[in-house]
């Protein structure tokens, strides 16, 4: 299982290893670290913690998109939650139940999603960007336009707090990681998931509540973004409903994607995805490090990913396996007859 | 052609003759606004509804939701409904000549607020905005004079890469330091002119510089600056003494940081564009009085000389 699960993120975990080389590259002190003020302080710490809302969109986008569907809507999604949760706390109310209110408001979305989705069968691009314009639109009337600020030490910590040392922000996405996980892996759901995905109707034929389970998908992936939501608003004690989680559902797409998981739905990882939004964060610092002048920005990054992507394509690989094959390289595979396996859909 | 602009001017001169005098207090003005996508905005359409019920005009506000065609429906509703003078703050420069044709057909004066359009301007009365490279100037100036000869390393938050007042306050702020040799920009980095980016951008600044090599910020507006602010904090150094921080538009929460010590300055872009065209409009319908094309608003700095935390009490209600 481990030993599958290893093979399944090797080519991700390369990626990040270069990501992170870079970062070296550009900036040769990356990698210290040391403590300060009671946490640990280094940009290493900062790729983990400023990753966190990128990760925790990653698990709910990794399930939508096994059943087959992709949701738009989790950036505006976190905008609600965030302006809810400062709302609350604003008026009064102690930052567990403000906290509770954001994850509530994210579950609503959530739900809404999956009915628009899976009982009314609006193809999910079109029912989740719905509650992407509106949803912005819903957290702008929330906060009046305004960044709503507020000072509560409580919801702050969430988003700027450390525990043992760690930024909060990480605890919060490896514990909701772990979560899924276990979730997924150790019971029968994430097959369950991928026979969504794979042919909805053959599952629904052999059993399988696929409603309920596009539901559950959309709900989880509600939940994860009022999560990262409420940790952005606590990172700058405030909630911008303008700014928040804007463009982040495409990096969440995204991270999926660098993941390796087929946006044609089936066969998924979790960890793969959360390795591709550690990637992604892990380009945003080599840039921010590197000192280029800013508008080399976006350039740089779309073509760091351009190169990700173009090494993970199926043609690729199997080029790159033709290649050794042909030099005669021993190859992992060395048992006898060349395995068709890279003939097949790159990743099985 | 020769017919078009004879009873071009005819048409305006009549314009001329019709005000005056006869006009009382209640004029309609219609106000065509691009959104509300910054606290900013919010307050400038509060100050714009206030001021105009302090002179008892009847203001017809239209929120444009970002979108051209929202804004030249909405002129061509106050053209119909004969409103005497139109607002208007337009979200995009080009394909404006048509409606503004429209409107002075109609003999109605159009006066643009904090943004100005590529079309012939007799097209309009006048354009109120603010000098963004002049308000970089202002924050260089006070830079400049905070630190005196030491030498001073600066790192930018800059603007929304490619917006314009990114860039012209990018300008101003470098026109200004060029003369101070021990004044450098050491890094500059976008933060999008917002609070979670600057913190971020920040936090990079201050591991690849080092907290203790920087001896100030330059921030495009307050809300990276505020952002930044948390960031020195959380590295254990304190903003506004260990790192001087100077920021542009002048929110409320930037005073409150002043009045703290946790900011030194900032340049206010002021959220009052309506009563220099309120003030232009009177002079205009009395007796006909051109405005200068260009009304510059005042680039107001304000620094820990200042009673903040009055100006906070008192700008914390205009929706910012």
């Amino acid at each position: 299982m481990i030993k599958a699960t290893l093979r399944r993120i090797a080519p991700q975990l390369a990626i990040l290893a270069l990501a992170l080389a870079l970062n070296f590259i550009v900036f040769p002190d990356f990698f210290s670290i040391r403590m300060q003020n009671g946490r640990l302080y280094g940009n290493l710490v900062d790729v983990l913690n400023r990753g966190a809302p990128t990760a925790l969109l990653a698990i709910g986008m990794t399930l939508v998109i096994a059943t087959r569907g992709i949701d738009l809507s989790v950036g505006a999604v976190m905008a609600i939650a965030g302006a809810v949760a400062a709302l609350a706390v604003t008026s009064g109310h102690h930052w567990t139940a403000a906290l509770g209110a954001g994850l509530l408001a994210g579950a609503v979305c959530g739900l809404w999603n999956g009915f628009l989705v899976a009982v009314l069968g609006i193809q999910p691009i079109v029912a989740t960007l719905v509650l992407m314009v509106a949803g912005r639109g819903v957290a702008q009337l929330l906060t009046e336009g305004a960044i709503l600020t507020f000072n509560d030490p409580g919801l702050s910590g969430l988003g700027s707090g450390a525990i043992l040392a760690l930024p909060t922000p990480v605890w919060i996405w490896v514990g909701v990681a772990l979560a899924a996980g276990l979730l997924v892996r150790r019971t029968a759901l994430g097959m369950l998931i991928e026979a969504v995905g794979v042919n909805e109707r053959s599952a629904r034929l052999a059993g399988v509540d696929s409603r309920a389970l596009l539901i559950a998908v959309y709900l989880v992936a509600g939940l994860c973004a009022a999560l990262a939501g409420v940790i952005v608003a606590g990172d700058i004690k405030g909630a911008d409903a303008n700014n928040a989680g804007l463009w982040m559902e495409l990096d969440a797409i995204l991270a999926v994607v660098i993941g390796g998981n087929s946006l044609l739905g089936g066969r998924f990882s979790i960890a793969a995805s959360l390795l591709g939004a550690l990637i992604i964060q892990s380009v945003n610092s080599a840039i921010l490090l590197s000192g280029m002048p800013v508008e080399f920005n976006l350039v740089i990054k779309a073509l760091l990913i351009i190169a990700i992507l173009v090494i993970q394509s199926p043609k690729v690989k199997r080029a790159v396996y033709l290649l050794r094959a042909s030099t005669g390289q021993p190859a992992r595979e060395t048992r006898p007859p060349a395995p068709r396996r890279p003939a097949e859909e790159g990743r099985t | 052609m020769i017919h078009r602009n004879t009873l071009r001017g005819l048409l305006l001169g009549a314009a001329m003759l019709t005000p005056a005098s006869a006009r009382a207090a209640g004029e309609t003005i219609g106000f065509s606004q691009i959104g509300s996508e910054s606290g900013w905005r919010a307050a400038e359409t509060t100050v714009t509804r206030q001021s105009a019920t302090e002179r008892g005009y009847d203001l017809k506000f239209a929120d444009a939701q970002q979108k051209q065609e929202n804004q030249i429906r909405a002129l061509r509703s106050f053209i119909a409904q004969g409103v005497d003078a139109i607002l208007v703050a337009p979200v995009v420069a080009t394909g404006w000549d048509e409606v503004l044709k429209e409107a002075r057909d109609a003999e109605i004066p159009v006066v643009l607020l904090d943004r100005t359009v590529d079309a012939p301007d007799d097209l309009y009365l006048t354009a109120v905005t603010s000098d963004t490279v002049h308000e970089g100037v202002v924050a260089g100036d006070w830079l400049k004079e905070a630190v005196g000869d030491r030498a001073c390393n600066i790192v930018e938050l800059q603007g929304t890469t490619g917006s314009s007042p990114a860039i012209a306050r990018k300008k101003g702020f470098e026109q200004s330091i060029a003369s101070a040799p021990n004044l450098k920009i050491t890094r500059s980095q976008t933060g999008d002119f917002t609070r979670a980016q600057g913190k971020v951008v920040m936090e990079s600044f201050l591991k690849s510089e080092g907290g203790a090599n920087i001896c100030a910020l330059y921030a495009h507006n307050d809300d990276m600056a505020v952002g930044a602010i948390q960031a020195i904090k959380e590295a254990g150094l304190k903003p506004g003494s260990d790192i001087l921080v100077v920021s542009i538009d002048a929110v409320p929460d930037i005073h409150l940081a002043i009045a703290q010590g946790e900011a030194n300055a900032t340049v206010e872009l002021t959220p009052d564009m309506a009563g220099p065209a309120f003030d232009a409009l009177e002079a205009f319908w009395k007796d006909g009085t051109l405005p200068p094309k260009w009304i510059q608003t005042e680039s107001r700095l304000y620094t820990s000389a200042d009673d903040n935390q009055a100006v906070y009490e008192e700008k914390k209600g205009l929706g910012y």
